[in-house]
């Protein structure tokens, strides 16, 4: 296959994917007699978003842990840059969903806890960890220890630590469900610029429907356990129509809707 | 504030203290000395050389002890912690040297070690170390998954988990461990001079006792809580500056 730079762009520009950075093959997983994933198989693109997306409990966490490395499916196998994962690598950084802070360490050692773990020498972690810091708007509060700060605040630290480590791909646990409005409409328009600028992998784990379509390039949408992928949509038109548009931009409703209509027949 | 905690300190000591003096007043009975006689006495137990002399016997068995029961205790209270087998295979034990009745095992004690002090700092361990035991492997058993799973997310090896995150999260619980498992040290330091061979302390207690020299018992009794007091305090100066975090409460949410 062609791999020269102007040809690769062609392509993505044309919607069609290029390489997975992760893909999924026919994973199953058990918790005992608990059946949370089965067959799943799911190819995550370089360099997009994509979401997923189900009701609470049909096994977004499950899928996000596996790919991390941190749990063994039961059956069928992980693929990262076409390396089989068997564990945690420094191609992944995760975003816990109950953040995982340390409460004994200040904000700015969780940041930097990452790169703590991989030996950089600690002025130089630390210079990395307050630009980070910078950017998910928590300056000022290096100092300050995680029982200090509102959930919102946590879990931008939890952001901030993910980020710090520069990997590949970004396994984001619901990073915005404790932020408020404003907040997480000002992260969605980050995160848009960080997916245009960086060449990074986002598996985005949400249960809103608007922040999934918004920010996703493709969208999962995950069955109640056990859990497969009964749609996958690829929001395509309106990407480049400048963020105050897309939420007002057909597509972007109609895909909301129909989201909503597949989706509601679970919640009733 | 340490200020305020510091006054509350000295106002409960104040409260105790003449608790003591008017109740040894009424009296409420002819052998419990008012609190100014008793520390008349520890003032003549103490330029007399006879307090000092005490203490050099009694600090032996109880530091070699609580060294032990501190070190050995966390040491393996980490491991059962860690590993379920170590936990199956050594819990029972500690659990049972807890709930053991340790007079009725003293005999055994001293049929097995004799009288010296190989047999006093067994009895300063069994009642110091299943406590630090149980309290470790219980925090380090309780440590939040999310956390450990964060750790080897980022990386961390094994080693790198127990000692940034396992130890960390768990040193609330083991600290209170030591504090009651040195408590109990220092009852067990006495006990066993009590009911072994009368030495040190327990020597000026029995004593004093049998020719009725009531306030150099009490000024002996104080002395040694007095010492534990001060040691647990210094225990937790240690807690404070080798955990910052712990006295900055947990959020797990
Ligand atoms: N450690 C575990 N042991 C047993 N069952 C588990 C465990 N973790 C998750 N489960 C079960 O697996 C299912 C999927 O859990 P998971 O946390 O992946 O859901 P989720 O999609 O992330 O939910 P939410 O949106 O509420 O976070 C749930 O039904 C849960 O009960
Ligand atoms: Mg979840």
């Amino acid at each position: 296959m062609d791999m020269s730079p102007t040809r690769k762009n062609v392509v993505e520009a044309s919607g069609f994917k290029v390489e997975n950075a992760v893909s999924t093959r026919k994973i199953s997983k058990n918790y005992g007699p608990v059946e949370a994933l089965r067959n799943l198989s799911l190819d995550f693109p370089k360099g997009q978003l994509t979401s997923l997306l189900g009701p609470s409990g049909c096994g977004k966490t499950t899928l996000l842990k596996i790919i991390a490395g941190l749990l063994e499916p039961t059956s069928g196998e992980v693929e990262v840059n076409g390396r089989a994962v068997t564990g945690p690598g420094p191609d992944r950084a995760f975003v816990f969903q109950d953040f995982a802070l340390l409460p004994w360490a200040s904000v700015l050692r969780n940041v930097a806890f990452g790169l703590e773990l991989r030996g950089v020498a600690k002025s130089e972690r630390e210079a990395v960890a307050e630009k980070y810091i910078r950017d998910v708007g928590l300056a000022g509060f290096e100092k300050n220890y995680p029982h200090e700060l509102s959930g919102g605040m946590r879990q931008r630290v939890g952001l901030a630590r993910a980020l710090a480590v520069d990997s590949e791909v970004l396994l984001m646990d619901e990073p915005f469900s404790a932020v408020d409005e404003q907040t997480r409409r000002k992260f969605q328009e980050d995160l848009l610029n960080l997916v245009q600028t960086e060449n990074k992998t986002f598996i985005f784990v949400t249960h809103s429907i608007e922040e999934a379509v918004y920010v996703s390039d493709q969208i999962a949408i995950l069955l109640p356990r056990p859990s497969r992928v009964s749609e996958i949509i690829r929001p395509a038109g309106f990407r480049s129509k400048g963020a105050e548009n897309i939420r007002r931009d057909l597509e972007y409703l109609d895909i909301v809707d129909r989201i909503w209509a597949s989706l509601r027949t679970y919640v009733e | 504030m340490p200020n305020r905690s510091l006054v509350l300190k000295v106002l409960s000591a104040v409260i105790v203290f003449s608790a003591w003096e008017i109740a040894g007043r009424i009296p409420v009975s002819y052998a419990f000395p008012t609190f100014l006689e008793s520390m008349n006495a520890l003032v003549h137990m103490t330029i007399d050389g006879r307090l000092f002399s005490a203490y050099a016997e009694t600090l032996q068995p109880l530091a070699v002890g609580i060294a032990i029961s501190a070190t050995l205790g966390i040491a393996l209270g980490l491991w059962i912690g860690l590993s379920s087998w170590f936990d199956w295979l050594f819990s029972p034990i500690f659990i049972v040297m807890q709930a053991a009745p340790l007079a009725a095992l003293i005999p055994l004690l001293v049929m097995a070690y004799g009288i010296g002090l190989t047999s006093k700092v067994f009895v300063v361990c069994i009642m110091a170390m299943p406590v630090i035991v149980l309290n470790t492997a219980g925090a380090v058993r309780n440590t939040p998954t999310s956390l450990t799973e964060m750790g080897r997310s980022f990386l961390a090896s094994d080693y790198e988990v127990i000692l940034k995150i396992i130890i960390p999260a768990a040193s609330p619980v083991i600290f209170s461990g030591l504090r009651l498992g040195i408590s109990a040290g220092f009852i067990g330091a006495i006990l066993s001079e009590l009911k072994i061979t009368p030495t040190g302390i327990g020597d000026i207690i029995t004593y004093s006792r049998s020719i009725a020299d009531y306030p150099s018992m009490y000024a002996a009794i104080f002395s040694i809580i007095f010492l534990a007091v001060l040691f647990l305090n210094l225990l937790e100066k240690i807690e404070a500056t080798l955990f910052a975090g712990n006295v900055r409460g947990y959020v797990s949410d």
